[in-house]
C-alpha cells in the first residue's frame, strides 16, 4: 500500500504544478467515521477546496468509530504534533466534548484549524406523509410524543436526538416520552424513512440536496436562523412557524495540540486563501453548506463560545449535572 | 424495456471506449494484487486509490470505472490467500477458507482457484443482469425491508448456520457466543454508552470485521504454521496442475445459480453485505446437499467453495443496487464508491440514471466487462497463483505476517489494531488448539451485531412492544423459512429412516 501511495503521490506530483505551500507535505484529512457520511463531505471540501492551496489533492482516510473518540483520542496520545493531518469535527463532536464522551479531553486539548461551513438541522417525512407542516406535525408530537416515530443516525444524547428533544421540549413535550430511533448514520436512516418504519428523520440541510429534486422527501421546517437561499429558498425555517429553536452544525477540522505554531498557522494561512476564493466558495455551496468561514484564533473563539452554550444545553436535557 | 437497452447502449459505448476500457484491465489488476494482499480487502483497496484517481483528472466516469474494477478485483484477489494460505482478506472470504484451503492442502490448488472463479464469474454476471432488469424496482422493495424483517433474516441467517455445526455442538455454541461477546464491544450505537471497553479510547469504536478475521484466522494460521515448523511436521504442499473441468461446472450449475440469487438478494439489502450471503449460501447449500454429502463440507467439498463466491460476488453486484437508485451504500465499499460520486459532484439518487446517464450506465456496462476482464485475467495466473505454495514456509509464513500487518495499519495507522490482531491471533491459535471452529466466531461476530441493533430499533420504533417482530408477511415466511431449514432435514432422515425400515 505505502508502494501505490508513493507511486500515487509521484503521479500526482508530477501532473501537477508546484505546490504554492510547500510546507504542508502529504497533507491528510482524516474522516473520523464511515464513509459517506458528514465527516467525509467536511474532507471533501477540504480535499478540493483546498487543492489549488496546496497543489494536491488531499488524501482523505476514514478513522470510524466510538462517535470520533477513536480520532479524538489519538490525536491527543499518538498523533498530537502530527503536522500533516487535519481532522474533521462538526457541532456533535463538541457536543460530546460538552457531554464527557471523549474521556478526559477537552476543548483545550486540540487545535482548532478551520471551518468547512456550515449546515442546519432539518426536520424531514417523506413526500407522502400526512404531514403538510411543522404546525401539524408537532401538534401531534407534543400531544402524545410517543405517537409520532423519530430516527436519526445518531444515539440519544447526540445532536440528532437533540434536535428533536428541542423541538419537543420548546412544544412543551417531554423528550423522555420521545419513540427515538438510533441509526448507525444518516443513510441507513434515510432508507427508513422512504421504507416507512420512522415518520420523521431529524437530518441536515446539506445531505438533502440531491433528494429534494427527486421528490421522495419533505423538508418541513430549517433549523436555522433565516431562510437559506438557491434550492432550499421555498422551505419555511422552525421560527417562521412559531417553534423557536435552532441547530446550527458548524462543520471544520482539528490538529493535536502539539502541533508546532509555524505548521498550525501554514494550515491557517491555507484556508484563509482558499476562503478568499470564489472557488471555495462553490466547492462549500456546491456540497450542501452554507458559508461560515472561521480560522485560527477566530475559530478557536467561537468554539470557546459553542461549548458553554452547548453545555448549558446538556444540562438542561439532563445529559450532564 | 427499450429505456434499459438504449442504456446499456450508452454504456457500453463508454464502457468500450479504449482508454475506459484499459482502465477497467488495470483496475481489476491491481485489485486482484490488492485483494490477495491479507489484510487488504475491497473498501481500503478503493479508499486508498480514490484520490489518486481524482489526482490524474480522469472525466467521472473513467474513474469511477477505474475504482469499480479495483473494487471487483479486490473481491477476487480476496480469496486466493484464503484458498491457498487459510489467511481470508476480509469479513466475507472466510466462508470461502472452509472447502478451499483443504482442497489447496489435498494438492487441488489449481482447481479450487479455477472453480472460485468460474463461480466468482457467474455469480457477478447474474447479479449485474438482475440489476440491469429490476434495479430500481428492487430498490424500492429494498428500503421496505422494516428492522424488524433484519431480525428476522439474521434469524434465518443464524438457523441456516445451524448446519455448520462441526464435530461438537458445544464447541461451534461456544463459539458463536465468543463472537456475539466481540460483538458488544465498544459504544452502544442505541444510547452511546461503552460496553466492554475498560476506558480504552480505541476500543469505543468496537472491533473491526477486518481485524476480526485478520487476527482470529489469519494470525492463528500463521502461529500454527511456525508451531509445525518448530515441531518438524510441516508438510511441504504437493504442487499441482489440477484445473477445473467443463463437467465440474455442470454439475455445479444449480450450486451456482442457487447461490447467485440468494446472495443478489441479500446484498440488494442496506446493510446486509456479501459475508452474510455467503454464509447464508454456505448453509443453504450444505442443507441441501442431503446427510451423506454434507459431511464432506468442510473437508474440500467443491459444492462449499462454489456457494459462498457465487453468492458472495452476487451480492457485491446487489449491493451497488441501493448506491445507484436511492443513493444510499448498501456496503462498505459502495459508502466509498458513493463517496467518489460525490467528489466529482455527481449526485447518486433516483434521477441518476436519467440525469448522467454516460456516469450510470457507463458504471453497469463496466461491471459487466469487468467480470469477463477477471474471468480473463485469473484463469491463466491460476497455475502462477499456485506455484505461491512452492515459497518454502519459512519465507512465506514471516512475508504474509509482514503484509498482514501492513493492511490493518493501512487502514486507520492506528498502532493499536497491531496489538489487536496479535493478541486475537493468539486467541484463535489457542482455540484451534482446543478444536474449536473458528467460522462460528467470525459468524456470531457478524450476524451478532447486525441482529442486536436491528432489534433494539425495532423495540424502538414500537415503544417495546415484541409484537412488532411477528407482525408482517415478510418477517414470518423467513421464521418459517428459519424453522424449515432446521427441521426439514430431520424429518427428511426421519422419513428415509423408516421407509428403509419399512422395506
Amino acid at each position: 500500500m505505502t508502494f501505490i501511495r508513493f507511486c500515487g503521490a509521484f503521479a500526482v506530483a508530477a501532473t501537477l504544478a508546484m505546490p504554492a505551500f510547500a510546507e504542508i507535505t502529504r497533507p491528510e484529512c482524516v474522516a473520523p467515521a464511515n464513509p459517506g457520511g458528514g465527516f467525509d463531505l467536511t474532507c471533501r471540501i477540504a480535499q478540493t477546496g483546498l487543492e489549488p492551496q496546496l497543489g494536491t489533492a488531499m488524501e482523505v482516510n476514514f478513522m470510524p468509530g466510538g462517535i470520533c473518540a477513536v480520532a479524538y483520542s489519538l490525536f491527543n496520545t499518538t498523533r498530537t504534533d502530527d503536522a500533516s493531518a487535519i481532522v474533521a469535527f462538526s457541532t456533535g463532536s463538541l457536543l460530546n466534548i460538552a457531554t464527557g464522551k471523549y474521556g478526559e479531553f477537552d476543548e483545550n486539548d486540540v487545535r482548532w484549524v478551520a471551518t468547512a461551513g456550515a449546515d442546519f438541522g432539518a426536520v424531514i417525512v417523506r413526500a407522502d406523509s400526512p404531514y403538510q407542516d411543522l404546525s401539524a406535525l408537532m401538534a401531534d408530537f407534543s400531544k402524545d410524543p410517543a405517537s409520532v416515530v423519530v430516527g436519526a443516525g445518531g444515539s440519544v444524547g447526540s445532536q440528532d436526538w437533540m434536535k428533536a428533544a428541542l423541538l419537543l421540549r420548546g412544544a412543551g413535550g417531554d423528550p423522555k416520552a420521545m419513540r427515538y430511533v438510533a441509526f448507525d448514520g444518516g443513510g441507513d436512516a434515510i432508507a427508513a424513512l422512504l421504507g416507512g418504519s420512522i415518520g420523521v428523520y431529524t437530518g441536515d440541510m446539506g445531505e438533502m440536496t440531491p433528494h429534494l429534486e427527486a421528490g421522495t422527501m419533505r423538508v418541513l421546517a430549517s433549523m436555522s436562523p433565516e431562510r437559506l437561499d438557491g434550492v432550499f429558498a421555498d422551505i419555511p425555517t422552525a421560527k417562521e412557524q412559531g417553534f423557536d429553536v435552532e441547530w446550527t452544525i458548524m462543520r471544520g477540522f482539528y490538529m493535536g495540540g502539539s502541533v508546532s505554531d509555524e505548521d498550525y498557522n501554514a494550515w491557517v494561512s491555507a484556508f484563509e486563501a482558499a476562503y478568499a476564493t470564489p472557488e471555495f466558495a462553490a466547492v462549500q455551496t456546491g456540497k450542501g453548506l452554507l458559508p461560515l468561514n472561521l480560522a485560527g484564533d477566530k475559530l478557536t473563539a467561537a468554539i470557546a463560545t459553542n461549548m458553554e452554550l452547548l453545555r448549558t444545553i446538556a444540562r438542561d436535557a439532563g445529559l450532564i449535572n | 424495456m427499450d429505456a434499459i437497452l438504449s442504456g446499456l447502449a450508452t454504456g457500453f459505448s463508454v464502457a468500450l471506449d479504449p482508454f475506459n476500457l484499459m482502465l477497467v484491465l488495470v483496475g481489476c489488476f491491481l485489485g486482484t494484487l490488492i485483494g490477495a494482499l491479507p489484510g487488504l480487502g475491497p473498501i481500503n483497496g478503493v479508499a486508498n486509490l480514490l484520490p489518486i484517481a481524482y489526482g490524474l483528472k480522469f472525466p467521472p466516469e473513467s474513474a469511477l470505472i477505474l475504482l469499480a474494477g479495483i473494487y471487483y478485483g479486490a473481491e477476487y484477489g480476496g480469496r486466493i490467500s484464503s484458498i491457498l494460505l487459510n489467511v481470508p482478506g476480509d469479513a466475507s472470504a472466510v466462508m470461502t477458507t472452509l472447502d478451499g484451503h483443504p482442497m489447496a492442502l489435498r494438492g487441488e490448488a489449481g482447481k479450487a482457484l479455477s472453480t472460485f472463479a468460474v463461480a466468482s464469474f457467474i455469480g457477478g454476471t447474474i447479479a449485474v443482469v438482475l440489476m440491469t432488469l429490476f434495479g430500481p424496482l428492487l430498490a424500492s422493495v429494498a428500503v421496505g425491508f422494516s428492522p424488524a424483517n433484519y431480525v428476522a433474516l439474521m434469524v434465518f441467517a443464524f438457523a441456516s448456520l445451524a448446519s455448520l455445526v462441526g464435530k461438537s455442538t458445544v464447541k461451534t455454541l461456544l463459539g458463536a457466543l465468543i463472537g456475539l461477546m466481540l460483538a458488544t464491544i465498544g459504544i452502544d450505537a442505541n444510547t452511546g454508552v461503552p460496553r466492554y471497553t475498560f476506558g480504552i479510547p480505541d476500543l469505543l469504536a468496537g472491533i473491526d470485521f477486518l481485524i476480526v478475521v485478520v487476527g482470529l484466522f489469519g494470525m492463528a494460521e500463521l502461529i500454527h504454521l511456525v508451531e509445525q515448523q518448530v515441531k518438524g511436521t510441516l508438510k511441504s504442499l504437493p504442487v499441482d496442475k489440477s484445473f477445473v473441468q467443463v463437467s465440474d461446472i455442470i454439475k455445479l450449475r444449480w450450486t451456482i445459480l442457487r447461490s447467485s440469487f440468494i446472495g443478489f438478494i441479500i446484498g440488494v439489502l442496506p446493510g446486509t453485505g456479501a459475508s452474510v450471503a455467503s454464509a447464508v449460501a454456505y448453509g443453504t447449500e450444505k442443507r441441501l446437499a442431503g446427510p451423506e454429502e454434507a459431511k464432506s463440507f468442510g473437508t474440500g467439498n467443491i459444492r462449499g467453495l462454489a456457494a459462498p463466491e457465487a453468492a458472495n460476488n452476487a451480492a457485491a453486484g446487489g449491493a451497488m443496487v441501493p448506491m445507484l437508485t436511492l443513493g444510499i451504500p448498501g456496503s462498505g465499499t459502495t459508502a466509498i464508491l458513493l463517496g467518489a460520486l460525490l467528489m466529482f459532484n455527481v449526485q447518486p439518487g433516483p434521477l441518476l440514471f436519467t440525469q448522467k446517464p454516460e456516469i450510470a450506465w457507463g458504471l453497469v456496462a463496466s461491471m459487466y466487462i469487468g467480470n469477463v476482464a477477471l474471468l480473463v485475467i485469473n484463469l491463466p495466473l491460476v497455475g502462477l497463483f499456485a506455484r505461491l505454495l512452492t515459497i518454502p514456509q519459512h519465507y512465506l509464513t514471516p512475508l504474509i505476517a509482514i503484509l498482514a500487518f501492513i493492511g490493518i495499519y493501512t487502514i486507520v495507522g492506528n498502532p493499536h489494531d497491531l496489538f489487536l490482531i496479535t493478541a486475537l491471533g493468539i486467541f484463535g491459535w489457542f482455540l484451534r488448539k482446543l478444536e474449536f471452529s473458528l467460522a462460528p466466531v467470525i459468524l456470531g461476530f457478524v450476524l451478532g451485531s447486525l441482529f442486536e441493533n436491528n432489534l433494539r430499533q425495532a423495540l424502538s420504533i414500537s415503544g417495546g412492544d415484541w409484537a412488532i417482530l411477528t407482525e408482517d408477511g415478510t418477517s414470518i415466511v423467513l421464521y418459517i423459512l428459519a424453522f424449515a431449514v432446521v427441521f426439514a432435514p430431520i424429518w427428511l432422515s426421519r422419513r428415509a429412516r423408516r421407509a428403509a425400515a419399512a422395506q
